[in-house]
């Protein structure tokens, strides 16, 4: 009886999030047309009260639902940061939206449903509750994508998002079949404890874990499976593209938690080495073709392959202290993304998409506030102490020289440079190049711009005083190994 | 321990009121500049007890704080000066309230953020040479890129964008190796980062000559040393007055100061191993740069030429490993600061004249704009090693210390003293001896009260070190006898 409590009790805030998806989803199909902005609202409170319950439960951990379903201080705080993920795209979103007449409560509904996903692989505890949390989240992105009807771009990349998301999932789930094989059990724990018997040089083993791998690297973005995340970034309505490029990352970490560490710890040396392999090329990749880029979605695209090769050298140390660092640099690359993104899209109006790097010429003349946070959000980027962004390639640099591989650290040290220069770029064109007369406008909103401030701001403040996120995403990872 | 927070307030007030600047904005450019004038002698006045109260017996960290900054990974806030530090505080603190003023009236666009990057500058500058902790040692080093970015790419000439993205990226590229260093030195010093923890910490030659190179990248690329100096000449050109004052006389000693702080404590066996390098280095500097400079047909370029040439005596003072020489380098770091800040701030006055730094458009301009000439003429004697100024003291000290080391050394740097010599008179007789050949010459006004205030007082500094330097060197010294004996100790583990 007690038990059969706990095992909702741990669940609350999931269950809380999809009854309060399903109320937006109705309440808006009968009161949307009337109170536009009701389904907006009804989201930012389902999030406020999903941090609450969440706070709530912190501290607890434990299995249940027969192992289905796990609590530990990661699944809180993953959690946590994705609802601020999502709260902050809703409240960036709204004038996006209603300039485009697709202010409408089928996409707070899906952000949802893609939160819930979210939450599921975080605190999933088997295969199959992995996976399902993974296409929960897959196809409420993919709906997302292709959102915007009238948009010809955002339609093709959500049909080119849908087929290679799909390849990939096949790939991640034929992975799991052959463990599932291998060791007769979906539970992970149980998986880890079978694994002890079974030679790190088993085939079957081997292509469990390239599958897994494979199907990981895709859903991060890292290349060589990067192939998606450009078109896609590039084509997705804004608000769209900023959801992608924040509270899915946390989801995707949360794989790599929970299959590859809870699960396959034991094969660590196997999987270590193809996180070499894959944080190498997305190093080169994301940060070499990001300086051709006209595009600033499309450029942040390559940077974004490019952080997920930084944050790769935190998972390649494989010790607790290097998994949380690159949890640190996932968040941290989070709240960066948002606020990239976020300003992009503060900076666009019906018709006029601000996603040129030409679009910010001058900004610091126009809008000299606005120059100032994204000189803040590209500097972080580019990790130039005193912004946050520098902390997170600290931590990951730390954990991966302790770990010895100082010549991996010094390949990464010498692209943060390559990388910084189109970050650079975007700086120079906002101070140093004349303003054109056609970009002049920006239309007010105030409650974005209020986010995005705070947003932005929180890059240097953190830099400033980086000591308490950090121990938080260390707590998080407290004993995951 | 009354005086414990004083370093913070010398970093923390110029950035604070900074931003104080910063939000009265550029619609208020009086108000800006004054609050930016108060700012600044504050921050000045902030060091001053610095001075006063410094110990001058003990090479121990003084006014030492020290709180726990990012406790995940060991890093503290840990600030101390000894004597090696104060003279750079105080310099920087000194400079930016002179900077401040000189710019008063030449910088009419975006006052607020003008005065406002100098003054946030100033605090990182001044972090720098006060930080014990590796990463909050890097934390500043680099964060000080940012407003130098700015100052030369917003206020700058006309490939103001070409230099100043070259010099963000050479610094940068510099710097991140000596990132790796330092973690790499986290690890093997049972997770501090702690630089004094550093400096005991034992290592084998392999892995201190490697640290050696990634030091040597980032504090070669900035003092600069050549061949790394290719960015300097543009970054001066290109730069507004104040920013070649602050980059000349204050940043270029960063790298020096690094030199002394970290490379030479931390890695002693492989500063004695690669010292015939980096004699060889400073050498070249001295000897081929100054020919460089000798031929350059643009003020800005001469001097900054000028400025890598007087680098090489520093670096060369530091690795010959004596303390006579290395004293003598601080001194001549210092000299170089008031001088090479004098002599950008006098090719100022006459750019916001002319609007032109090429020496073939002046000649004779001594005599429309004597007061102007007699102070360029202390501050040109100063450059070229005039014994009574400060740039002789640092360069006989310098000589006088190799020669003992190596003879040979000493006896080709000394040739830098006649190529000094002859870049700057011949500099001088062009520009402003002889007939007054063009008409815009004939119009010049002589120094308004403003700049002969600049330009006086530093004229004053120029004197003092050259012909008292006795208490200058009186602070340094323990400070350089400690880190003399530092590095004559191996540090091989048995």
């Amino acid at each position: 009886m007690n038990s059969f409590l706990m095992h909702w009790t741990f669940a609350i805030p999931e269950i809380w999030v999809l009854t309060m998806a399903c109320v937006v989803l109705l309440t808006d199909l009968f009161w949307g047309d009337r109170l536009r902005d009701l389904a907006a609202v009804l989201t930012v409170l389902t999030l406020i009260g999903a941090a609450v319950l969440t706070i709530f439960e912190m501290g607890q951990s434990g299995t249940a639902f027969a192992g289905l379903f796990v609590l530990d201080p990661f699944t809180n705080v993953a959690e946590l940061f994705s609802y601020l993920a999502v709260l902050m795209v809703v409240l960036y979103s709204r004038r996006y939206l209603v300039d485009r007449g697709i202010y409408r409560g089928e996409v707070f509904v899906l952000l949802l449903f893609a939160l819930l996903g979210i939450m599921v692989m975080v605190s999933g505890g088997s295969l199959l509750s992995i996976y399902l949390g993974l296409e929960l989240l897959a196809l409420s992105q993919y709906a997302l994508v292709a959102f915007y009807r009238d948009s010809v771009v955002a339609t093709e990349a959500g049909l080119k998002y849908f087929v290679l998301g799909a390849l990939a999932s096949g790939m991640l789930l034929y992975g799991m079949s052959l463990l599932y094989g291998l060791t007769g059990t979906l539970d992970v724990r149980d998986i880890a404890g079978a694994l002890v018997n079974v030679s790190a040089t088993n085939l079957v083993l081997v292509f469990a874990i390239v599958f897994i791998v494979a199907g990981i690297a895709f859903k991060l973005g890292a290349a060589p499976f990067h192939m998606w995340l450009p078109d896609v970034y590039q084509g997705a309505p804004t608000v769209v593209t900023t959801f992608l490029a924040s509270a899915p990352k946390i989801g995707a970490f949360a794989l790599i938690i929970r299959l590859l560490v809870d699960g396959g710890y034991g094969m660590l040396e196997s999987w270590q080495q193809i996180f070499v392999a894959l944080s190498l090329v997305s190093l080169v990749v994301g940060n070499v073709i990001a300086i051709a880029q006209q595009n600033i979605k499309r450029m942040l695209a390559y940077s974004t392959v490019g952080h997920v090769g930084f944050l790769s050298l935190g998972i390649v140390a494989g010790t607790e202290a290097g998994l949380a660092s690159a949890f640190f640099y996932t968040v941290v690359y989070v709240l960066m993304s948002l606020a990239g993104f976020g300003m992009i899209m503060l900076l666009s109006r019906a018709g006029f998409e601000a996603e040129r790097i030409d679009d910010f010429k001058g900004l610091a003349q126009r809008k000299p506030w606005y120059a100032f946070l994204m000189l803040i959000i590209m500097f972080s980027m580019a990790g130039v102490p005193p912004t946050v962004g520098f902390y997170a390639k600290l931590a990951v640099f730390q954990a991966v020289i302790a770990a010895g591989y100082v010549w991996l650290a010094v390949i990464g040290v010498l692209l943060a440079v390559i990388g910084a220069f189109y970050y650079l770029r975007v700086v120079k064109v906002m101070y140093f190049d004349k303003a054109d007369a056609e970009t002049g406008i920006v239309v007010r909103d105030d409650l974005a711009s209020t986010a995005l401030s705070i947003n932005s701001l929180a890059l240097l403040v953190l830099g400033i005083l980086p000591g308490p996120l950090m121990a938080f995403c260390f707590y998080a990872m407290q004993g995951v190994i | 321990m009354a005086h414990s927070s004083l370093l913070s307030y010398a970093i923390w007030v110029p950035i604070i009121g900074g931003l104080l600047v910063l939000a009265v904005g550029d619609r208020r450019a009086e108000a800006a500049r004054w609050l930016a004038l108060l700012v600044s002698l504050a921050a000045f006045a902030v060091t001053i007890p610095l001075f006063t109260g410094f110990d001058t017996r003990t090479a121990a960290m003084q006014f030492s704080e020290r709180v726990a900054w990012i406790p995940s990974l060991n890093i503290f806030y840990h600030l101390g000066i000894d004597g090696i530090s104060l003279w750079f505080i105080l310099l920087t603190s000194f400079l930016t309230v002179l900077v401040v003023i000189s710019s008063w009236r030449n910088v009419k666009e975006r006052v607020a953020q003008f005065m406002a990057a100098f003054l946030i500058m100033e605090g990182m500058m001044i972090g720098v040479f006060c930080a014990l902790d590796a990463i909050l040692f890097y934390v500043f080093w680099e964060a000080m890129l940012i407003p130098m970015f700015l100052i030369i790419g917003v206020w700058g000439g006309p490939r103001r964008v070409y230099a100043t993205i070259k010099f963000f990226l050479y610094t940068f590229l510099g710097s991140v190796l000596m990132l790796v260093a330092l973690l790499y030195l986290y690890y093997h010093s049972n997770s501090s980062f702690s630089l004094l923890v550093f400096q005991k910490t034992p290592l084998g030659m392999t892995a201190q000559i490697l640290i050696f190179l990634a030091f040597f990248l980032a504090f070669a690329v900035k003092i600069p040393m050549w061949p790394m100096h290719t960015w300097l000449p543009d970054a001066h050109v290109e730069a507004p007055t104040a920013g070649s004052v602050i980059l000349a006389a204050v940043m270029l000693k960063m790298g020096a100061y690094g030199f002394l702080r970290l490379s030479l404590p931390i890695v002693p066996d492989a500063s004695h191993k690669l010292a015939w390098l980096m004699i060889l280095l400073s050498l070249i500097a001295i000897i081929y740069v100054a020919l460089v400079a000798i031929v350059q047909e643009d003020m800005k370029k001469l001097i900054a030429y000028s400025s890598i040439a007087h680098m090489g005596f520093v670096t060369l003072g530091f690795f010959v490993f004596d303390s006579v020489a290395i004293d003598g380098s601080i001194i001549q770091m210092l000299s170089h600061g008031f001088i090479s800040a004098a002599m950008f701030l006098c090719v100022g006055v006459l750019y916001d004249r002319m609007h032109t730094r090429n020496i073939k458009a002046y000649g004779g301009v001594a005599n429309v704009m004597p007061i102007f000439a007699a102070l360029m003429m202390l501050f040109a004697m100063g450059n070229v090693g005039l014994p009574g100024t400060s740039g002789f003291v640092g360069e006989f000290m310098v000589v006088l210390g190799t020669y003992q080391v190596s003879p040979w050394a000493a006896i080709l740097a000394a040739t830098g003293l006649i190529t000094g010599a002859s870049y700057t008179l011949w500099l001088f007789k062009r520009a402003i001896f002889g007939g007054v050949t063009h008409p815009e010459v004939a119009g010049l006004k002589d120094l308004d009260g403003r700049e002969m205030l600049v330009l006086g007082t530093l004229a004053a500094f120029t004197l003092l070190l050259g012909l008292w330097p006795a208490p200058f060197l009186n602070i340094v010294h323990s400070s350089v006898q400690h880190l003399v004996t530092q590095v004559s100790l191996s540090k091989i583990p048995a």
